[in-house]
Order: C-alpha cells, then sequence, then structure tokens
C-alpha cells in the first residue's frame, strides 16, 4: 500500500459496467516529507475519502477484486483507508 | 487506472485469435489535467471511443477482464470516458481540448 491525497473526483458516466456505482477519486502518491512522488492515479473510493484527505491506497487487482466482490472488475487501486497521522523517523534521526 | 487521450485507431490484420474482434487504439498518457505525459501506447478499446476523447485505462492484469477471454494476451485496457475532473484547486477539467485526429 502507498500513501496518497486525495486531489480531485472523476466524473464518468460512460465506463466498463463492472466499474458502475463506484466513486472514482484522482489521488496523488506522496513520498517522504508528504512531496508528491510519481503520476496521478485514479482510484476507488470505498472509505467516503474527500478531497485534501491523505490516504492508503492499495495498489493491487486482486484486492480490487477481493475489496469490491467482483472478479472481473477492471480495476488496481482503491482507496482503503483515510491516515489520521504517520509517526516516523524524521531528518537526522532516520 | 490512469488517465490518457485517444490518439487514433490501429488495424493489425493479422493477430492472435484471442484479440480478435477487439478494437484496438493508440493512446497517450496524461496527467489528471489533460496534459500530455508521452510514452503512447496500444490498448484494447471495448466501448468504442474516438480520437481525442479522453479516457482512463488499466494495465496489466486487469487489462483482459473486460474481455471474454480473461487470460487473452493484453496489457492495457480503456475502461472509461472521463467527463470531467474536479481538481482541489477548484479548476474542473473536462475533456475539451481533443487532440485532432492524425495518420501516421
Amino acid at each position: 500500500m502507498i500513501l496518497a491525497r486525495v486531489t480531485g473526483s472523476l466524473t464518468s458516466a460512460d465506463k466498463d459496467l463492472e466499474l458502475v456505482g463506484y466513486k472514482l477519486l484522482v489521488v496523488q502518491p506522496l513520498g517522504l516529507d508528504d512531496a508528491a512522488d510519481g503520476e496521478e492515479l485514479i482510484a476507488v473510493d470505498r472509505v467516503d475519502a474527500g478531497v485534501g484527505d491523505k490516504v492508503l491506497v492499495v495498489k493491487e487487482g486482486n484486492a480490487a477484486r477481493q475489496i469490491t466482490g467482483r472478479d472481473r472488475v477492471p480495476l488496481q487501486a482503491v482507496v482503503v483507508g483515510v491516515v489520521d497521522h504517520v509517526d516516523w523517523l524524521a531528518g537526522e534521526e532516520r | 487506472m490512469h488517465f490518457a487521450r485517444v490518439l487514433g485507431p490501429l488495424v493489425a490484420t493479422a493477430k492472435i485469435p484471442s484479440l480478435r474482434g477487439y478494437r484496438l487504439s493508440w493512446i497517450e498518457p496524461t496527467d489528471a489535467r489533460g496534459r500530455p505525459l508521452g510514452g503512447p501506447l496500444v490498448a484494447v478499446d471495448t466501448r468504442q471511443y474516438g480520437p481525442g476523447e479522453w479516457v482512463y485505462f488499466v494495465t496489466s492484469r486487469e487489462a483482459s477482464l473486460p474481455l471474454r477471454d480473461p487470460f487473452c494476451a493484453v496489457d492495457a485496457a480503456i475502461v472509461g470516458k472521463v467527463d470531467h475532473v474536479d481538481l482541489e484547486d477548484g479548476i474542473s477539467t473536462s475533456g475539451a481540448p481533443g487532440a485532432a485526429a492524425r495518420t501516421r
């Protein structure tokens, strides 16, 4: 799983039938110090996350299929948690 | 899933049996604002999107799931069309700036 920040939401009326009914979010993967790390990606939201939230994203298709209960859902990223805080060794402690 | 712009259809008459009957499109990934990122690729399109349309796609194993044969030899598939993206800075991006169809 990775940490990411929700930067937007995606509206899409025309999509694969297996994706119908899911809220799609745009998330920005985060590196150290919450800096953007890599390109934004589209993830299904399962925890009612909102724009600005720091979230936990699982990037694995099999996990996505288990979470949605749809074994043919063409999906690779799911928001599975809203992060309250992360305790970690910053700066010179590392 | 990732954003992409459809560049245009791709025709391949000779192809493996599990790919027969599917439309192939050449697409270029974009960011969430529709800016092109380079690195174009070919994706299966089960939903008949045209050149210039802003879509999103899945890669790797999940790309074969929209197809009849879930073990089909594909690694990218378009799964939906972007109507608009609401971003945190208040910018709402539609799929408007369509790239003109090109033939190469």
